[in-house]
């Protein structure tokens, strides 16, 4: 395999652009209110409690000018304040298949909120080219479950001379915690041509950060206190309803030194690649694109006495699906 | 329904016009496909399509099976009753007691609800709520007294069955004289069909919750805004929508991309055609019984006399053009003044249409229009009276701000409404509630703080005169529900004695819908208590409009001071939209309440309402 020694299986992810705590990402002014134009100047609406408000005078509200007090509206995330309603209030103990009027639980409306779903999805499944070599790379993963709660396997790898060179493969349990972020708990199990397998223990998150950046950010934590934090971001420029460009950044760091899949401590590697995408479907979309890779501090001086490059630039030609 | 065919991912072929237009002979031309013979679809008897068949009387026998269906030239499978699509219109007499002998001859349960009509529980046909379901091979016989007269319709509440073809018109002659005159009487069903099968399709949503919207904002998009308007102004006209991480074009979950668009089960090639003699007045029974799509209706040329609104006479109003939501119908009276009218009903989305033709013979046709530009939603859909100050908003197209200011918010300024969350509704001035209309204060549920919902509106618009997004401005005139006066005023001369707020919440990006962002199956039921009036609030978190349908009882619309206007089964709560309706909680057992979108219902907007 004419890649680098650990493969660039490791990095599931990047992004700056991950929160701290994802919720939190979305502040009030982020969810969208534009404080500036907004012109209901008699208006103190800073719990958005109507209670105080004086309706007379909306009427006569200044459309022209004045700055609006929002104090703490939100229109997405945030908590439930103490005295939010309670949802099964108007319920009076009254449950669904049990007592007056009720069918058994046998003849139970079944609805598909509470079926399971799944999926498959390729996100790159690719040729590609250089330095005069070439090789085959597959990222994708396949869930299974509820709206809130599925079963994940997520897999990368590279493929050459019809050998697998090496293999990153996770199953984890991906939780819903918000309106746009789940966490991933669970293990990671690496594989490479001529290097001991390791294995992990993961967490991570994932989701739509503002501006529709999909991110993904996990941890890992291995056997003989190894570490290491993936970061993946991606972000599709729609230029018309079929045909696309994909940005794409992954970064990754490692916490310890592992001689044997060539990886040094701290920033290790990092991805940048540019794809143009074209829906033939919405789950058929084949692509090409470039991608530049490059590694850092000691696992470049790894590289560089194995004799490889610290940096490359790569021509992709791929195809990514789903079902 | 059955795939013959389908290998979807690597099915982009077929002709796109002919998908949308449909073929013109509905199931006839499946005799002739080779494919059908090829596989095995011959064993399954052709559909009959366009005008249903009407069956009157006392007594009538259904049969709910399978049979060949071909609007797009991919033969199907549709779930059909006694081999119609739509179904047999059934024609009742206000007054008779009726039976109705419903056979399974499908592999799974089905069931039928008669959308509207009140009757006890157990014959209002939803399965694990009124009744176990009808089983493969067996006769369930409903039977009831009819109490009501107007325009109502039945469909399947089994799984995807009404996506599928399992719906039908219902006529109730009144016991005294129809104040109706007309001298011909069309019903005018409107439905979709997918060549998907329905749980693929929702699947696909669920990966991926624009998967079938392909009006999405674009770069070429970004850089025409900034030549036209700026490039600050592209920029600020997209910020929010990018931060909250939502679509100004999430108009329609399924577009055309997947649905072909029915009137009397005909696409808009085959042309529906209901014939007239010259200076007849022809009274239009209009039907949505379409699973997902919002219809926009006109006659261009002819203005519509509305009379009736889900099956309850209204006080005439004339207009050039309404839009329905599934479950919901409207009658109107039309006076053709040339030898063919277009019945046009574009998709809310404006992906496509269904379309037939008022005409003096057979074959001739008028002009069909084109499609309306797709609208962003405004700031007002987004966030309610909120947004209607926004940059970027025409003032005109959200919030009516006279109407607001006539709202009578005076009289509210002075209720304590932090002691009213707490306070004894048994000690209350009903009458004085009643009058002073729904309560303002937003009360949001503590679950509408997860992962469940997308979005929560604090400021939400109550006027009911907005025609919604798309027919805003549009020079025509649109029915609002505002427009709307129910003959006779409302059934129950009393004020609320309670209130009930429901929000109605959902998050398009996981593809899940709910009530207080708690889907069906996390949910408990709502209680009314028997022979109570109760006001029901629903609140809508959304940037959807939802067909909001009550079984068993009915809803009275009021306007938000508390002024009743109509009596409705099914009620369309826009997006940031806060409604109010009165319920006379006056029959016994258990019922469903839901969204009329079979998506959103099935994925979760749905609750059992529980009289007791």
């Amino acid at each position: 395999m004419p890649v680098f020694a650990y493969g660039q299986t490791q990095h599931a992810g990047h992004a700056d652009h991950m929160p701290v705590a994802p919720e939190s990402s979305v502040p009030a002014e982020a969810a969208g209110m534009n404080h500036e134009t907004m012109n209901m100047s008699d208006m103190d609406h800073s719990s958005m409690d109507m209670t105080g408000m004086d309706h007379g005078s909306m009427s006569d509200m200044d459309h022209g000018s004045g700055e609006m007090d929002h104090g703490d509206m939100q229109m997405q995330g945030g908590s439930a304040p103490a005295d939010a309603r309670d949802p099964d209030a108007y319920s009076d103990g009254y449950v669904r298949n049990a007592g007056q009027y009720a069918l058994p639980p046998a003849d139970a409306l079944i609805m598909s909120d509470m079926h399971n779903f799944g999926s498959v999805y390729f996100d790159r499944l690719e040729y590609v080219k250089a330095r005069g070599e070439e090789w085959a790379a597959y990222e994708g993963e396949a869930w299974y479950g509820s709206t809130y709660n599925r079963a994940v396997i997520k897999a990368e790898g590279d493929v050459a001379g019809g050998k697998l060179q090496e293999s990153e493969t996770q199953l984890l349990w991906r939780h819903a915690v918000s309106t746009f972020w789940d966490t991933e708990l669970g293990f990671r199990f690496d594989h490479a041509d001529g290097a001991p397998n390791r294995e992990w223990l993961a967490f991570g998150f994932k989701g739509l950060a503002p501006y529709w950046f999909e991110v993904d950010a996990t941890a890992y934590v291995g056997p003989s206190g190894r570490t290491a934090l993936a970061l993946e971001a991606e972000y599709d420029i729609r230029l018309t309803q079929k045909l696309y460009l994909q940005p794409r950044m992954e970064v990754n760091f490692h916490g310890k030194d592992d001689e044997r899949w060539g990886i040094g401590s701290g920033l290790t590697d990092g991805t940048a690649g540019l794809r143009v995408k074209y829906e033939i479907t919405r789950q058929l979309v084949p692509y090409v694109g470039v991608e530049w890779a490059s590694k850092f501090s000691k696992t470049a001086d790894y590289a560089r006495a194995a004799g490889e490059s610290r940096q490359e630039t790569r021509f992709v030609t791929g195809l990514s699906f789903r079902f | 329904m059955k795939h013959l065919t389908e290998l979807p991912i690597l099915n982009p072929g077929l002709s796109r016009r002919r998908f949308v237009q449909g073929l013109a002979a509905g199931g006839v031309l499946l005799a002739l496909s080779p494919l059908a013979r090829a596989t095995g679809l011959l064993s399954a008897a052709g559909t009959k399509t366009g005008t249903a068949n009407i069956l009157s009387g006392t007594q009538f026998d259904l049969e709910i099976g399978e049979s060949a269906v071909n609007f797009t030239g991919n033969p199907r499978i549709a779930t059909t009753i006694n081999g119609s699509l739509p179904a047999p219109t059934l024609r009742w007499r206000e007054g008779d007691t009726i039976t109705i002998r419903v056979t399974n001859r499908l592999k799974e349960t089905t069931s039928i609800h008669w959308h509207g009509i009140i009757l006890p529980f157990e014959m209002d046909g939803v399965p694990g709520i009124s009744f176990r379901g009808i089983q493969p091979g067996e006769t369930f016989t409903y039977q009831f007294k009819v109490q009501q007269s107007g325009t109502y319709w039945y469909h399947s509440h089994s799984g995807m069955q009404e996506a599928t073809g399992v719906y039908g018109a219902i006529i109730i002659d009144p016991a005294q004289d129809d104040p109706i005159r007309a001298d011909r009487d069309y019903v005018v069903q409107l439905s979709d069909w997918t060549d998907e099968d329905p749980m693929r399709v929702l699947a696909k949503l669920k990966m991926q919750g624009d998967y079938y919207n392909y009006n999405q904002p674009t770069a070429v998009d970004f850089f025409q805004d900034a030549s036209r308007i700026g490039l600050k102004a592209a920029i600020d006209k997209r910020k929010m929508w990018n931060e909250m991480r939502m679509s100004p074009t999430d108009l329609a979950d399924l577009s055309a991309d997947v649905l072909t668009y029915l009137m009397n089960g005909t696409t808009p090639a085959g042309n529906w055609t209901g014939l007239f003699r010259p200076g007849e007045r022809i009274r239009l029974r209009f039907i949505n019984g379409a699973a997902n799509t919002f219809y926009d209706v006109r006659i261009p040329g002819l203005e519509l006399t509305v009379v009736q609104a889900d099956g309850v006479n209204v006080e005439p109003v004339a207009v050039d053009e309404f839009r329905f939501g599934p479950g919901e119908t409207y009658d109107v009276l039309v006076q053709p003044k040339d030898d063919a009218h277009t019945i046009f009903a574009q998709a809310m989305d404006r992906t496509g249409y269904a379309r037939g033709t008022l005409a003096t013979h057979a074959g001739l046709e008028a002009p069909v229009p084109a499609i309306d530009p797709v609208e962003w939603l405004s700031m007002g859909d987004m966030m309610g009276a909120m947004g209607s100050g926004m940059a970027g908003m025409s003032h005109g197209a959200g919030m009516d701000h006279g109407a607001m200011a006539g709202m009578r918010h005076g009289d509210m300024s002075g209720m304590d409404h932090g002691s009213m969350q707490g306070m004894n509704h048994a000690g209350m001035d009903h009458g004085a509630m009643a009058a002073a209309g729904a309560s303002t204060e937003v009360r949001h549920a503590r679950t509408e703080y997860g992962a469940s919902i997308d979005m929560r509106v604090d400021m939400p618009r109550t006027n009911l005169d907005d025609p919604g997004i798309g027919l805003r401005n549009n020079g025509r005139r649109v029915l609002t529900l505002a427009d709307l006066r129910t003959v006779g005023g409302p059934m129950d001369p009393r004020g609320a004695e309670r209130e009930i707020e429901l929000h109605l919440t959902g998050n398009m990006e996981r593809y899940t819908w709910s009530f207080d962002g708690v889907e069906y199956g996390k949910s408990t039921p709502v209680r009314f208590h028997y022979g109570e009036r109760v006001r029901v609030i629903l609140h809508n978190d959304t940037m959807m409009t939802h067909p909001m349908h009550l079984h068993g009882m009915w809803s009275e619309l009021e306007t938000p001071d508390g002024q009743f206007l109509a009596r409705r089964h099914t009620i369309p709560v826009q997006p940031a939209q806060r409604i109010s309706f009165l319920v006379t909680a006056d029959a016994l057992g258990r019922w469903a309440w839901h969204c009329h979108l079979m998506l959103h219902m099935d994925a979760g907007m749905f609750r059992e309402v529980v009289v007791a």
